[in-house]
């Protein structure tokens, strides 16, 4: 986000250790220029070389490989995974970003972020304009539920076919009398591209939409940038008799279930099995629930969760 | 509240890999830390193997990913590629002439003599593959003294020759292969550019040649075994050491900057028209890697021609479809992905049981409705 000091070309030698931000500057240069072509396309699956990293593919090198090559020394990160900022691989992600970015501080509380890397949540506080969210991203395209082959499922994108995807929707009413499409939603952008939103719930899509904060995904292994800009449409496949819903907990009595640690109804909750069996229910975002215990008041929500 | 807090994940990490690290050093107070040099001889084949799939030819490097990843190829292979991603490309090196391959190692199963000669170099082909127990417990002494019994029956009979003719070369005088064509096309740099497909030919080489030693077999055997069209026959494999060129960037000299360890196999494959003149000849299969790796090479070969034929005859097979060989024959993509199942994946899955639960209680209703 801020501007990165190194001036090209830098390389390090083998006894140096590693450059800042562990990418050379002309693979930064190279996602910086994919990122600008996303925005300028929203929803379009800008194909890039992406980079190994020194994790795994498809724990996030997609995401990486964005926040490293937009990441300043005045940037304040912040890394969740399921919504915890305490889990094994956002911890991992946090620590190799402090050690390749020295300068850059980071945090657990979503409002203290300038840039916040994700895997499969979108925070429960409303994030402004001046925040950037980078998904790690599996599946980048929308259609690979119903055609394998990329070639084809490019040509269905430039044409906006997405024919098959609604007879997809519908074949599952039929069969189950629901969508059983759970996470990853297709999402119309712009009114044109369908997106996969990567792996969030249904429950998150509609922080997408109308934002006004940039939403950037990166998919590593399948080499692919894309981007829902600020204060653009992004609205889940849904039909008039059909609405789209989000996920909906309930107790085992049916009741509406809350979270165990803060009481908040309306945010996104997982269940765990307690020693004695019965299912709890607890916040997946951890900072919300954190601050919803000591200060509420500090929390802003989305309209769409108010009503919920 | 135990149960609903996932704390503590910096801690699991440094615990891991102490846990990692005290499997590498177990068995410190009798045997020695294994030498960098001890891996690229003594573990030359997966040496070889690492070093192609890893796409970084630093042999010391390599062995130092062996080490560090305690002999897990896919993990040595991680270290090699993510080390790459720190290095900028710097230039290009004009096409390689692996006719001036210093070869170890060159065989042709299409005739029983070519010019030059068959030269069976350092292959475990026809050896028997029983244990050496005396191994069990050789001695540095032993060791040192095998390798100066070596040493004193070697000595060349004759000069080795700077080149080596290519097999396919004559199949080209006899007509038996169409003439060479050189692609003007500069080289697909597939760590510099996303494979958009269609993909050249030379794409899809770049990552084959790149791929991952098991699939690429896997994808080849199908072909062989009946899922293909090809029935290859080995017109040379060649093993060996080429020269590398570069031009100096600043006094612009051409400079040999060292020399490479590949392996090159060409194979013949059943007749087709050529369609540019009419006649009839024998289609052509490449596979090229980065160390000694002959099955890699073999295979690569194999699939170059098959997706060759996918492109003329319409796909049939898995081993003709560019998209189902090329993007799943990487290591570390494929490695990845299987490996990221592991974690932690609860707020999808409680996305799932929404969807379950649902689906249920809406069977459940028309149910009591009739």
């Amino acid at each position: 986000m801020s501007e990165s000091t190194q001036a090209m070309p830098t390389q390090t030698t083998r006894s140096e250790g590693y450059h800042f931000g562990f990418l050379d500057e002309y693979a930064k240069r190279e996602v910086r220029r994919s990122i600008l072509k996303a925005i300028a396309i929203p929803g379009y699956q800008v194909p890039y070389a992406s980079r190994e990293m020194p994790m795994t593919r498809g724990f996030g090198t997609g995401g990486l490989q964005l926040t490293l090559s937009v990441i300043g020394t005045a940037d304040c990160l912040k890394v969740i995974d399921q919504g915890s900022d305490e889990s094994v691989n956002a911890v991992n992600i946090r620590q190799f970003v402090e050690e390749t970015c020295p300068g850059v501080t980071s945090t657990t509380r979503t409002q203290a972020a300038s840039i916040i890397q994700t895997r499969h949540r979108i925070p429960e506080h409303k994030l402004t304009e001046d925040q950037l969210l980078i998904f790690q991203v599996p599946y980048p395209d929308s259609l690979v539920v119903v055609e394998a082959n990329e070639h084809k499922r490019k040509i269905m994108h430039g044409e906006a076919d997405y024919s098959s995807l609604w007879v997809k929707l519908y074949e599952d009413i039929v069969e189950f009398k629901e969508i059983t499409l759970s996470h990853r939603y297709p999402t119309r952008i712009f009114q044109h591209y369908v997106i996969d939103p990567s792996p969030i719930p249904r429950f998150d899509v509609p922080k997408l939409h109308q934002a006004d904060f940039l939403s950037l995904f990166g998919a590593g292994r399948e080499k692919k940038i894309y981007a829902v800009p600020p204060y653009t449409d992004a609205v889940p496949l849904a039909f008039e008799d059909i609405p789209f819903r989000v996920e909906h907990f309930e107790t085992e009595a049916g009741q509406q279930a809350c979270c165990a640690v803060c009481g908040c109804s309306n945010a996104y909750l997982e269940r765990s099995y307690a020693p004695d069996g019965s299912v709890v229910f607890s916040c997946s975002d951890t900072d919300f629930c954190e601050q919803y215990r000591s200060d509420p008041t500090a929390l802003v929500r989305y309209k769409y969760y108010e009503s919920l | 509240m135990s149960y609903v807090a996932i704390k503590g994940g910096g801690q699991a990490i440094k615990g891991a890999a102490d846990v990692l690290e005290y499997l590498r050093c177990k068995g410190a107070e009798s045997e020695a830390s294994l030498k960098i040099a001890q891996i690229e001889n003594q573990l030359g084949g997966l040496h070889s193997r690492v070093l192609s799939e890893g796409g970084l030819y630093d042999p010391e490097l390599v062995s130092l990913a062996i080490k560090q990843s305690r002999g897990d190829s896919f993990e040595a292979v991680y270290y090699l590629r993510a080390y790459r991603s720190t290095r900028p490309r710097l230039g290009q090196t004009p096409r390689l002439k692996t006719e001036n391959m210093r070869l170890i190692r060159r065989i042709s199963s299409a005739f029983k003599d070519i010019p030059g000669g068959q030269n069976l170099g350092p292959t475990p082909d026809y050896s028997q593959r029983l244990f050496r127990f005396d191994l069990l417990d050789e001695s540095d002494e032993a060791f040192r003294q095998q390798l100066k019994n070596l040493m004193k029956k070697a000595c060349p009979e004759a000069p080795v020759p700077d080149s080596f003719p290519k097999v396919v070369d004559f199949l080209r005088t006899e007509g038996l292969l169409p003439p060479k064509q050189v692609s003007q096309m500069p080289a697909f740099d597939i760590t510099r550019e996303p494979l958009i497909f269609p993909v050249s030919r030379g794409a899809g080489l770049s990552v084959m040649a790149r791929s991952e030693t098991g699939s690429i077999l896997a994808l080849a055997y199908s072909s062989m075994r009946g899922y293909g069209d090809v029935h290859p026959t080995i017109a040379e494999l060649r093993v060996g050491y080429v020269p590398i060129c570069y031009q100096h960037p600043s006094s612009k000299k051409w400079i040999e900057a060292g020399e490479v360890l590949i392996t090159e196999c060409e194979v013949v494959a059943s007749h087709e028209l050529d369609p540019e003149s009419g006649q009839a000849f024998f289609t052509l299969g490449y596979g090229v890697c980065m160390g000694h790796n002959e099955a890699k090479a073999i295979s690569m070969a194999i699939l170059d021609r098959s997706l060759q034929h996918g492109q003329t005859h319409g796909i049939e097979h898995p081993s003709e479809d560019p998209e189902y060989v090329l993007m799943h024959i990487d290591s570390i993509d494929s490695m990845g992905f299987a490996i990221h199942y592991k974690m932690p994946h609860y707020v999808t899955f409680e996305s799932d049981i929404d969807r379950l639960n649902k689906s249920q209680q809406a069977i459940q209703k028309e149910e009591n409705s009739k």
